[in-house]
């Protein structure tokens, strides 16, 4: 195993991981607010083809990631309308949107299809990243560098400031909150649009990171990925980067353990090599769940619609 | 006259289905346009496999005008839900429906069975009913047309296949390129990653680095998105096309696409339909029957180039066989010996590879 291998391999991983990434972020800070927003699929891929019509026409990626977040955020309130001023189921409601956003990207796609792009150019100086070395500290797309920043600054906001002690308390109790004279609707469309535009901006990552061009359901279900990972990581940004990492390993060595031939890798059919991060991630969720500790670290409102009491 | 009441009715009725007898004959079937439905496994647009199928249904409709009408219903997932849509085009009255995936092949049988009187074809399938034929296209002729290429352009020796289900027409795809690459290049090994699934942009693209990144320095592929052609271009690594020309994808890396040419399936298939002389024969037809050519050889010397038209004419006059023995297994047993060949039936039932690939059956 040769450091070039190795530095191949690290180069796959951070590329698979940080879509799950940036849409797990933005799940973890609706759900503390107490809202379940199943929907992320749906945002992923309009945040997708917003970037990609973006690129495609204006020729700017930073504005495609713009862009991206922007829709996604303004198709998570239609979510927002449903559930927050309507109370509607939120399970059901964000699976609607779930549909509704892989469709509608569909339909504006269309035009789309069958053409390339170009990205984003290198951030740092190219020297910087000609050794092995340097390319697996400096060689990646500013898009990854901005979800480890994205990372610091939730988790920084949610233990750090007022505004998300705020957050956290229309979460855990919504009707206390109330009383106290906060917003709770107002908080919560607040976390819902700020998931959105991270979904968005997750999903703008496939045209302008992994492969760039438009195809129909190009996250290929990475955002059902991001909901399971925001359980396995209790709710908290850290042990959510560490999820999509995990989730990003499992899935890139599945691909180079084959690709290597090596005799080992037949111990098991290649349908269960694919299955292995998602059997891996139910796992670990069940592990999780059974604990008391963690499992008590969800959000005592999550999922409930805020109905004020007399 | 003695006209008894009797006499009358007889006479009168008589007379009438004498004079109603020239309207009476059978349902203008003939009169009304077949309808074919066709059932597509991922999106029309995919510049692949399935935008190939969409354009020969079309070439299908200007061929036969207003004699056929047609729908189609695409992205179906294969499995339970293919036999949901199959029964539902049955129920809107399709004569003919083609099924393009080998995946459907149980559903369309389940299908096929509560429907006798419409005709099904399923492609690169091999199961058997009265009215259920397979139509296929002899892939691995345009496979050996890309593993000769390909052997004579790698250094490292080494070609990669992103292999996506361990079903025979894969299988017979990895053989084919392999064997046609080791004819020109006796040091020629495959590698080969199974992805189980035919269409996953992201997956593909990781597949292909993953490729790469272990030697591999040319590369083909079985999927139906452009994503690993993209992915070559961008490391300078030789690639092919599959299903339509992606060379738009990769200008400079892409020397050559197989181009599947369904449209005389599906025009031969409704005229006999219409003419009611559909039989639920299979039909294997190649580059000798205009059902698979390749995209023009572009960017390779030119010893490359006249080598890979030299295979084409070869299929089509018939001098050149890609499964000509003596062939051998990764196990190293003769599978076919010197003098004979693999037959038709072998092929399309394929599920070993041969020696010289790296990698196992899924």
């Amino acid at each position: 195993m040769s450091l070039d291998y190795l530095i191949a391999v690290l180069i796959t991983v951070v590329g698979a991981s940080t879509p799950i990434l940036f849409a797990g972020l933005g799940e973890l800070v609706a759900e503390k607010s107490g809202v379940l927003n199943l929907g992320v699929e749906g945002m992923m891929l309009i945040g997708a083809i917003a970037a990609f019509a973006t690129v495609d026409q204006l020729g700017n990626p930073w504005l495609a990631v713009v862009a991206a977040a922007a829709a996604g955020a303004a198709v998570s309130m239609i979510f927002a309308v449903l559930t927050l001023s309507l109370s509607a189921n939120q399970v059901a409601t964000g699976l609607a949107l779930t549909i509704f956003g892989t469709g509608l990207s569909t339909l504006i796609g269309n035009n789309f299809t069958g053409r390339a792009i170009k990205t984003f150019e290198p951030l740092f100086p190219a020297a910087l990243a000609s050794n092995p070395i340097g390319r697996v500290v400096f060689g990646y797309s500013p898009l990854v560098y901005f979800s480890f920043i994205m990372v610091a600054l939730v988790a920084w906001f949610l233990r750090g400031t007022r505004a998300g002690l705020i957050l956290r308390a229309v979460g855990e109790n919504d009707l206390s909150a109330h009383s106290i004279g906060y917003s709770v609707t107002g908080v919560r469309y607040a976390a819902v649009a700020f998931g959105g535009a991270m979904a968005g901006i997750g999903g703008a990552t496939f045209p302008l990171v992994l492969t760039p061009l438009w195809a129909e359901g190009l996250t290929g279900g990475r955002g059902w990925i991001a909901i399971a990972l925001v359980v396995f990581a209790g709710w908290r940004p850290v042990w959510l980067l560490a999820g999509a990492y995990f989730f990003g390993l499992l899935s890139t060595f599945e691909l180079y353990a084959k690709a290597s031939g090596a005799s080992w890798t037949s111990i098991l059919p290649s349908e269960a090599w694919a299955a292995l991060p998602y059997l891996a991630t139910v796992v670990v969720l069940a592990v999780i769940s059974a604990s008391k500790q963690a499992g008590g670290n969800a959000p005592a409102c999550l999922g409930k619609p805020f109905i004020p009491s007399a | 006259m003695n006209m008894n009441r009797r006499r009358f009715i007889q006479a009168s009725a008589t007379t009438a289905i004498a004079a109603a007898l020239p309207l009476i004959h059978s349902p203008a079937y003939a009169d009304t346009p077949l309808k074919v439905g066709y059932v597509y496994v991922g999106p029309v647009n995919d510049g692949g496999w399935n935008t190939a199928h969409e354009a020969a249904r079309q070439q299908m409709l200007k061929e036969l005008g207003d004699k056929v009408t047609s729908t189609y219903v695409a992205s179906v997932n294969e499995g339970p839900d293919s036999e949901r849509v199959f029964r539902d085009l049955a129920n809107q009255g399709c004569g003919l429906i083609f099924g393009t995936s080998f995946g459907y092949m149980d559903s369309l049988m389940k299908v096929a069975k509560d429907f006798p009187n419409i005709k099904f074809e399923m492609c690169t399938g091999f199961k058997k009913a009265p009215n259920v034929a397979n139509y296929n296209i002899r892939f691995h002729e345009g496979r050996s047309v890309i593993g000769t290429i390909a052997g004579m352009l790698t250094k490292t020796n080494v070609g990669g296949y992103l292999a996506t289900f361990p079903v025979p027409e894969v299988v017979s795809g990895i053989n084919s390129f392999q064997l046609s690459a080791q004819k020109v290049n006796p040091k020629f090994r495959t590698k080969v990653i199974w992805i189980n699934t035919w269409f996953d942009p992201a997956k593909e693209a990781d597949a292909a680095r993953a490729l790469i990144d272990q030697g591999c320095d040319v590369m083909t592929q079985h999927t139906d998105s452009p994503a690993a052609v993209q992915v070559c271009e961008s490391k300078g690594i030789p690639t092919f096309g599959q299903g339509a020309d992606q060379s738009k994808f990769a200008p400079t890396m892409c020397k050559t696409s197989t181009e599947d040419q369904w449209g005389p399936f599906y025009i031969s298939a409704a005229k006999d339909v219409l003419a009611g002389t559909w039989k639920n024969t299979d039909e294997y037809w190649g580059m000798k029957e205009g059902a698979i050519q390749m995209a023009p050889i572009t960017n390779v010397p030119d010893n490359v180039k006249a080598a890979g038209d030299k295979i084409i004419a070869g299929w089509k006059d018939g001098s050149y066989n890609v499964y000509a023995g003596p062939i051998k297994d990764q196990k190293g047993n003769v599978k076919v010996a010197e003098g004979s060949s693999l037959s038709f039936d072998d092929i399309l039932g394929l599920n070993w590879l041969v020696d010289g690939v790296d990698g196992n059956m899924g």
